[in-house]
C-alpha cells in the first residue's frame, strides 16, 4: 500500500485548508414581515410560509 | 405508487425504519401535524397518504392492513372528552371523512429552518384538512369550454340563415389561398436566382 514518505508541512496543511470556504445562502424577503428568510423555508421571524403560520419556524436571537 | 426509497435505511435497518415510520404515523394520525427533520418527513409522506386511502376505502381489509402498521392500541379520550377509542378509530371515522373530496396529497411538508443542536433541517407535515379548492386550470377549461359552445350556438344559427353566402365566402378564400401559394413560390425562386447571382 503506497504511504506518504514525508510529514505534510504546516504550510503545505494550511495552503489546502485555505481553500475550504463556506458560501452565504442567498436571501429572499418574507411578504409579510419584509424580512429576510431563506427562500421555501417558512419566515424565521414571522413564522409565515405561503399564507399560513407556523410557530415552529420562528427562531430568535438565541436559539 | 411513489418511488422505492434508495441508500440507507433510517435508524439503521429496515426494520427500525419500519418501527420509526409507524411512531411518526401514529402521531401525525393523533396530533394532525408534527415537527420533524425534514428526511423523515419525506419518507412518511408516501406511507401517511396509503393509510388515508385506505382508511377511505373503510373495509375490514383495509382496516386490518392499516392495523399492521399502526400498532398502538391504547384507547384515549381526544381532547379529554367523549368515549375513549384508538387512533387506527379516529383515522377511518374522523380523519378519511374530511379526506373524501380530495384525491390523493392529503399531507403538507413545510421546512421550518434547523435545529439548533445538530443544524438539522427541520420540517413540519400536516395533513391538509382546508377545504378542496379547484384548480385555476380546471376553471379557466371549464369556462374556455362554456364559452366555446355559445359560440357554437351562434354560429349554428348564422349557418341556418346565410348557407348561401357562407359557401360564396369559402370558395373565395380558397382561391385566395391558391393565389397566395404562387406568389410566394415565384418568391421562392427569384430568392434561389438572387442566391445563384450572389455566388457567382
Amino acid at each position: 500500500m503506497a504511504v506518504p514518505k514525508r510529514k505534510m508541512s504546516r504550510s503545505n496543511t494550511r495552503a489546502r485548508r485555505s481553500q475550504w470556504k463556506a458560501t452565504a445562502v442567498s436571501l429572499a424577503t418574507c411578504p409579510q414581515c419584509k424580512s429576510p428568510k431563506q427562500s421555501h423555508v417558512a419566515c424565521p421571524t414571522c413564522g409565515n410560509y405561503n399564507g399560513r403560520n407556523y410557530a415552529e419556524a420562528l427562531r430568535s436571537e438565541h436559539a | 405508487m411513489p418511488t422505492p426509497t434508495k441508500g440507507p435505511r433510517l435508524g439503521g435497518g429496515s426494520a427500525h425504519e419500519r418501527q420509526i415510520l409507524a411512531n411518526l404515523a401514529t402521531s401525525l394520525f393523533e396530533h394532525g401535524r408534527i415537527t420533524t427533520t425534514l428526511t423523515r418527513a419525506k419518507r412518511l409522506q408516501p406511507l401517511a397518504e396509503r393509510l388515508i386511502t385506505k382508511a377511505k376505502r373503510g373495509d375490514l381489509h383495509a382496516r386490518r392492513q392499516v392495523s399492521s402498521v399502526i400498532r398502538n392500541k391504547t384507547p384515549r379520550r381526544w381532547n379529554g372528552e367523549g368515549d375513549a377509542y384508538t387512533i387506527v378509530h379516529r383515522l377511518f371515522n374522523e380523519i378519511a371523512p374530511q379526506f373524501a373530496e380530495r384525491n390523493g396529497g392529503y399531507t403538507r411538508i413545510t421546512k421550518v429552518g434547523t435545529r439548533k443542536g445538530d443544524n438539522a433541517q427541520l420540517a413540519v407535515i400536516e395533513l391538509v384538512l382546508e377545504p378542496v379548492s379547484p384548480k385555476q386550470a380546471v376553471v379557466r377549461e371549464a369556462e374556455g369550454a362554456a364559452k366555446r359552445s355559445v359560440k357554437e350556438q351562434a354560429a349554428a344559427e348564422v349557418e341556418d340563415t346565410a348557407a348561401e353566402t357562407a359557401e360564396v365566402e369559402e370558395a373565395a378564400v380558397e382561391e385566395a389561398s391558391a393565389e397566395e401559394a404562387e406568389t410566394t413560390e415565384v418568391e421562392a425562386d427569384e430568392a434561389e436566382a438572387a442566391a445563384d447571382s450572389d455566388e457567382k
